[in-house]
């Protein structure tokens, strides 16, 4: 039998379509408008993708965390090679770390000795490799995705790789940012290069403006529930319009972390005054009179004007409200008081057992056990002061456990500076040292079986905070309500009330 | 890595969509500093209730999944985090092939450079997979077939490159040092 025949002519096409490397060449004549990713790409070319082998991508940052690296240390031992450019190269510790200070006699309450192993080796392996890492006696220890930005290491026009793959946060800034595997981590720090193929490209057009009381993140969930869970794959996103130029760079972040979550790639937004604005001041970027001359290269990071994209699609951001997740799959969105959608297949099924919760009833009313304010989606200062202007003189529901962990050590002293963590602890939540905590649940914190938790992390896979445990995926602000209530609820009904 | 050329056997079907990395290993498993031994932990809330015990309903745990090693998953197979523990623990597990309608870019990625054949068939394909667990296939990686009961062939892409690493065994790491004055070059003009 035959199931499907294919033209065995085909299986290369995609190699046969010449680089565009015109301007590379000085070859204006022939040279077609580009998108942002395109030019990125081509900019970064050791070797063009050919039929015979990828393209050789070379790589500006590469960051390292715990969980990812330590295989690729070893295969470098195993070879006897060294690191190609540990300038290039900016490690710390986030995954496996206790969100809980060490004791008086400096112990810290791992929840395992291999977590605590794992910490120590990439200690090891970096100080063997010249390679810079934020440990915990730094000013600047967090998550991958919030210190790069941070330390003004990301900049538009890099290229940014991690063996993870919220990398694609970095990508706010105007950089071709992803994640990669850990094979790949060991190809990078001995090269500094990647074997890639050319991924499609994929413009978002979110149009309009953003309603009071409407975030980032309500607009990314938004987005994933249209793109769906595969929407992405294959793809590198450019999120563009004059909602997407609105945002706060914290805001901007928020989008591209999760453009994974519908299978991309990568995320990006070009950069404009805002970023500029953001990055100012900041440890890594050049100051003083090299600052203007590095704004304007960083000017040219453009996507042409008359560029096509391999798809575009278009968002109105008038349509979009606070949203939640209601299922297992970041894609499984909906408005925080509409009927939740009756099953189109058994995986949605599957999702309202798992969840245990009801079709046609909105998910508004859920008691709620738990509240995660944190992770490299939504644990920046911004998202913090807006958790915070909903706590401020409340208390959280008697039943509800809520913590608050900052994306890192910077955030958290400014947070203090602010006063912001004596309205979470006020309000009765915890707040923690900085790292990932309960969005991957590695490091112990994690929720009870059957237990329901609002998180403004970026997955809500069945048993991913903990096994049996139930994620609804929200905003700051959604969570920090949730939090008073005791059950899901529409943020705004309390931001009202602030203003009343 | 070994070379891969082909191979026969029996398949085993997890017929959901988006099967998400979190799912075939979960992180509390990941603080591991070494990549062997996985295996154990493949699907480990699937397999194993929370006491422990194993579910003997789930598939992977029926007499006759042991010498499967060919996995045919729903749509979006290994969505997700980028863990390269997700193709080591199948691996590990005794997989050589996951055979899906889409699978996931990071993950497919990972899977071929440690071996693992991630290989996507159309949606026809794929559903008569899907319906037909159990059944006896070979896979030719050479010939980019995968040959069913009957004599018939389902056709799959692989760039070049990837196959002929996979013929070979061949290391990519070793093809990028290969490049160090392409590498040394772009580095110059960059400096």
């Amino acid at each position: 039998m035959q199931l499907g025949v294919r033209d065995e002519n085909l299986r290369f096409t995609r190699y046969l379509v010449p680089e565009n490397s015109g301007a590379r060449h000085g070859n204006l004549a022939v040279m077609k408008p580009r998108t942002l990713f395109e030019k990125l790409w081509d900019a970064h070319l050791v070797s063009s993708q050919i039929v015979e082998a990828p393209a050789l991508l070379y790589i500006d940052l590469h960051l390292l965390h715990e969980v990812t690296s330590p295989q690729a240390f070893a295969e470098l031992r195993r070879r006897g090679l060294a690191v190609r450019c540990p300038q290039r190269t900016l490690a710390t510790l986030d995954h496996s770390t206790p969100t809980l200070p060490a004791a008086a006699d400096g112990h810290r309450p791992y929840v395992s000795d291999k977590a605590r192993r794992q910490v120590a080796e990439l200690r090891n392996n970096c100080r063997t490799h010249g390679i810079d890492l934020m440990d915990f006696d730094s000013e600047h220890r967090g998550i991958v995705h919030v210190i790069g930005p941070e330390l003004g290491a990301t900049q538009p026009g890099m290229t940014i790789v991690c063996g993870d793959s919220h990398t694609s946060t970095h990508g706010a800034f105007g950089a071709l940012a992803f994640g990669i595997g850990t094979t790949e981590v060991g190809h990078v720090l001995a090269s500094q290069c990647l074997l890639q193929r050319k991924p499609k490209t994929l413009a978002v057009h979110v149009v309009g403006k953003l309603g009071n009381g409407v975030g980032a993140k309500d607009l990314i969930l938004h987005i994933i529930g249209k793109l769906g869970m595969a929407g992405g794959t294959g793809h590198v996103i450019e999120y563009r319009g004059e909602a997407i130029r609105a945002l706060t760079m914290e805001g901007r972040m928020t989008v591209c972390n999760m453009s994974i979550e519908a299978g991309a790639r990568a995320g990006l937004i070009a950069a404009d005054e805002t970023t500029f604005a953001w990055l100012q001041g900041r440890q890594r970027v050049p100051n003083g009179s090299a600052w203007e001359p590095c704004v304007d290269r960083w000017r040219q990071w453009l996507g042409d004007e008359d560029a096509v994209f391999d798809r575009e699609i278009s968002i109105d951001a008038a349509e979009v409200v606070p949203n939640v997740t209601w299922g297992t799959h970041p894609g499984m969105v909906s408005a925080i008081d509409a009927p939740l959608p009756a099953p189109r297949d058994a995986l949605e099924r599957r999702a309202y057992d798992y969840m245990q919760i009801e079709a046609g009833k909105p998910l508004a009313g859920t008691a709620v056990d738990v509240v995660f304010v944190g992770s490299c989606t939504n644990s920046r200062l911004l998202d913090l002061r807006e958790a915070a202007a909903i706590l401020h003189g409340r208390r959280i529901a008697r039943h509800v456990r809520m913590l608050v962990v900052p994306g890192s050590a910077q955030i958290k002293r400014e947070a203090e500076r602010e006063g912001l963590h004596q309205v979470f602890l006020a309000a009765g939540a915890e707040w923690r040292e900085p790292g990932c905590s309960m969005c991957i649940a590695m490091n112990g914190d994690m929720a009870q079986p059957g237990e329901l938790v609002v998180s403004t992390s970026n997955r809500n896979f069945e048993g991913r905070q903990g096994r049996g445990v139930r994620t609804v995926l929200a905003s700051p602000a959604t969570a920090a309500a949730c939090a008073v209530a005791g059950y899901v609820v529409d943020p705004r009904a309390l931001a009202e009330e602030v203003a009343a | 890595m070994k070379p891969l050329t082909a191979f026969r056997s029996r398949t085993l079907v997890l017929p959901d969509s988006n099967i998400d990395t979190d799912r075939i290993i979960p992180a509390r498993f990941l603080t591991t500093t070494v990549r062997k031994g996985l295996g154990r932990y493949a699907f480990n809330d699937w397999r194993y209730r929370a006491d422990g015990s194993a579910d003997l309903e789930f598939v992977l745990n029926r007499p006759d999944a042991r010498d499967c090693q060919i996995l045919i998953a729903g749509r979006n197979f290994g969505c997700g985090s980028s863990r390269e523990h997700a193709p080591w623990a199948l691996l590990d597990a005794g997989f050589r092939a996951v055979i899906s309608s889409e699978i996931a870019d990071i993950f497919r990625s990972n899977a071929l450079q440690n071996g693992l054949l991630a290989l996507v068939v159309l949606e026809a394909e794929h559903s008569w997979l899907l319906k037909h667990p159990g059944v006896e296939l070979a896979i030719d990686v050479a010939g980019q077939f995968i040959e069913l009961p009957d004599g018939g062939r389902i056709l799959f892409e692989l760039d070049t490159f990837t196959r002929n690493s996979l013929l070979q065994g061949m290391d990519q790491l070793d093809f990028i040092l290969s490049q160090r004055p392409a590498i040394e070059a772009y580095e110059q003009a960059h400096a």
